[in-house]
Formats: structure tokens, C-alpha cells, sequence
């Protein structure tokens, strides 16, 4: 299985050149990281390649970097019923940057790509419907940058006067608390309890 | 004098037994004597009322799965003649089963508006309750009562299909205490 998917990473590298910055092995799975203008070239070989035939474009999504100049990383996952491999493409982008969408190629990117748009405000180049999907009506910002306030702006209350929603700046009796000490994104330990047998157990393995 | 002589105090049936009768023979004497039995209405009208509690389908979350629970075999709601309605137009309460989203909001007051007097809120969960787990949410409505009125709170995460019948017999309780016509 591994060795299968060094062998199209390899491929896919020597076939696009330098579309492919790099190719990466990591727990079984590969990853490749593309630039930005070859996107719809690399995804339409993907798919049509007879080595490759990654026919199932299973999602596309985000991840924000804040402290890099290019903070977005886009990712594509695909997958190739007829060779039963998975492959992961990864390219980064910045707040003004376009990205050209690959609704051409694949439907089912419509909606990936408004969501993107909606979370994490990275616009896609021929988009046939560029609209918000998930947020409010009207709402301002994209929340899942890590620079949007968790609480957000503003809140919603009925106003009995006026007969209607009304939406008004956020105002919280008590402010948001983290009481999580334990948590391994958040705590300090590196090694849980218990995870120093597990160490000892594989040294043994290997006498 | 007639069926009006429970007090608000007992506001239950009366059990079978020597009281029940003698009452039962009251009524029947009286009404043979003079042809009709008077009673208070306000009462009769709130009893019929508890009686046929007909909520809105309002299932936002994972609440609703409690709520529908409530509804089937084991607990079955229609006991209590609640049959849940899909439209506001038949409804007298809405159970707000989930969380409320600010996107949601203004449908969920519309459809509220839309229920005919007198109306209910029974709010169902920590996040119609109070915003819960999502209270610091960009996206989420601190509690529904910002939007409707709430007369019965029913807490839980979520709130078990029992606790969710105990609400309703708390708002029945409700009604009857409050033993007004018009609300």
C-alpha cells in the first residue's frame, strides 16, 4: 500500500515538474503541495491520468496559518475507486488571492468552495455562484479565521416594539472562560500518564 | 351550585368512592330538578385545554430525537392528547427542541406569530434554555426566550423523553392555575 503510493507520488512529481513543489509520506498517507496557478491542470490530470484516476473529489477545505504571509492552505482530498489509493493536494494562498475553482471538474466542489468562501473568505476564480452558505443572512466576517472573535459582532433579539428581529453589538454578562487544564492542545504535558510503559514495551520488542 | 364546588386547591379528579357519587348524584339531582347544571367555564374551558396539547414539530437538534421519544410507543404523548401538528396554524405550543441560530431566528418568531391564542413555549435543552455549549457562539441565540416567551424551561443535554413529558405536565399544571380565558 505504501510503497503503491511513493510510487504515484513519484510519478505525479516527474510528470508535472514543477507544479509539484513536494511530495510527502506521512502515516500511510501522501501528500502532495502544489502551486497555486496549476491547480485545475494537476486535479484534471488526477483525474484523467490512466495511472491516477482519482474520479471522486472527496472534499475540499480549509486551514488558516495566521502567522504566514500566504495564511491559507486549501486542501483536496481524492480518491481512486479503481486503484484504491487516497491522495491529498495542498496549495496556499493569502486574503486577496484567488484561487481558480475546480467546478469544471467536479460538481460536488461547488459548495466546498462557497463554504471556504463563507469561513475563511478565499475567493475562487469561475465560480458559477459565489454566495455565502452557511453563515446569516447579511453576516460580516469569516469566522473560521483564527483573527474572528469567537463571540463574533453582534447578537439577535426579538423587538417587541418594532415587531421584528433586531441584530445589535455583542454584549456578554460574563466573559468567555477556559477552565480546561487538561487539555492536550492547551496543557503542558507532553506525555500523558501511562505513555512511558508503552516506550519501554517496544525497546523490549527490539531486544 | 353544581360541579363548581371544587375549590382551586383540588383541581384533581376526585378518586371513585362515596365522595365521587355523592357528587355525582348532586349534579344528576339537580339537573333533573331544574333541567341544567351550572359550571364555571373559565375551568372547563383550561381543563379541555390541558387536554388537547397540540405542539408545532419544532425539532432544531439532537433534542428533537429526545422529543420524538416522548412522542412514540414508550412514553406516547398522545395519552395527554398531544399530537405533534406541522402546521403553526393547529398548534397551541411550540416545543423548541435545539439550538436556535441567529439565521433561524427570525423563521422561528414568524412561525411563533403564526399560532393562534392562546399559545406556549416550551423550551426544550440547555441550548434553547440559555445558548449551552453554544453560549459563546458567533452563530447562536443566547436562549430563546430573546425571541418568544417561554413558559416552561426543561433543562438537560438533552433533556430525556421523560423529562420532556414531566414539562408537559408541568405546563398543564400551568394552564390550569392560571385559569384565565384569555391570555
Amino acid at each position: 500500500m505504501d510503497q503503491a503510493l511513493k510510487e504515484l507520488g513519484k510519478y505525479v512529481q516527474d510528470t508535472l515538474g514543477d507544479a509539484v513543489t513536494s511530495t510527502t509520506m506521512r502515516l500511510g498517507e501522501l501528500s502532495i503541495e502544489i502551486n497555486r496557478d496549476d491547480v485545475l491542470k494537476i486535479i484534471k490530470f488526477l483525474r484523467d491520468d490512466v495511472n491516477c484516476q482519482f474520479l471522486t473529489l472527496l472534499d475540499v477545505c480549509g486551514v488558516d496559518y495566521p502567522e504566514d504571509d500566504e495564511r491559507f492552505e486549501i486542501v483536496y482530498h481524492m480518491l481512486s475507486m479503481t486503484h484504491n489509493n487516497r491522495i491529498r493536494i495542498k496549495l496556499r494562498t493569502d486574503e486577496d488571492t484567488p484561487v481558480a475553482s475546480v467546478t469544471s471538474l467536479f460538481s460536488s466542489a461547488n459548495w466546498w468552495e462557497r463554504e471556504i468562501w463563507d469561513l475563511f473568505g478565499v475567493a475562487f476564480i469561475d465560480h458559477p455562484d459565489l454566495r455565502r452558505i452557511l453563515t446569516d443572512y447579511g453576516f460580516e466576517g469569516h469566522p473560521l479565521r483564527k483573527d474572528f472573535p469567537l463571540t463574533g459582532y453582534v447578537e439577535v433579539r426579538y423587538d417587541d416594539a418594532q415587531k421584528r428581529i433586531v441584530y445589535e453589538p455583542v454584549k456578554l454578562t460574563q466573559e468567555f472562560r477556559s477552565f480546561d487544564f487538561l487539555s492536550p492542545w492547551e496543557g503542558v504535558q507532553r506525555m500523558l500518564p501511562g505513555d512511558e510503559k508503552a516506550e519501554d514495551a517496544t525497546k523490549e520488542v527490539a531486544k | 351550585m353544581g360541579v363548581s364546588n371544587n375549590t382551586d386547591s383540588n383541581l384533581a379528579p376526585l378518586p371513585q368512592g362515596a365522595d365521587q357519587d355523592a357528587i355525582l348524584r348532586q349534579v344528576t339531582g339537580e339537573f333533573q330538578d331544574k333541567g341544567f347544571v351550572i359550571a364555571s367555564v373559565d375551568k372547563l374551558v383550561n381543563w379541555a385545554r390541558t387536554g388537547s396539547l397540540w405542539p408545532m414539530t419544532f425539532g432544531l437538534a439532537c433534542c428533537a430525537i429526545e422529543m420524538m421519544h416522548a412522542y412514540v410507543s414508550r412514553y406516547d404523548l398522545d395519552r395527554f392528547g398531544v399530537v405533534p401538528r406541522p402546521s403553526p396554524r393547529q398548534s397551541d405550543v411550540i416545543i423548541v427542541a435545539g439550538t436556535l441560530t441567529n439565521k433561524m431566528a427570525p423563521a422561528f418568531r414568524k412561525v411563533y406569530d403564526q399560532m393562534a391564542e392562546p399559545r406556549y413555549v416550551i423550551s426544550m435543552g440547555s441550548c434553547a434554555n440559555g445558548g449551552g455549549y453554544y453560549h459563546y457562539s458567533y452563530s447562536v441565540v443566547r436562549g430563546c426566550d430573546r425571541v418568544v416567551p417561554v413558559d416552561v424551561y426543561v433543562p438537560g443535554c438533552p433533556p430525556t423523553a421523560e423529562a420532556l413529558v414531566y414539562g408537559v405536565m408541568q405546563l398543564q399544571k400551568k394552564i390550569k392555575r392560571t385559569g384565565t380565558l384569555f391570555r
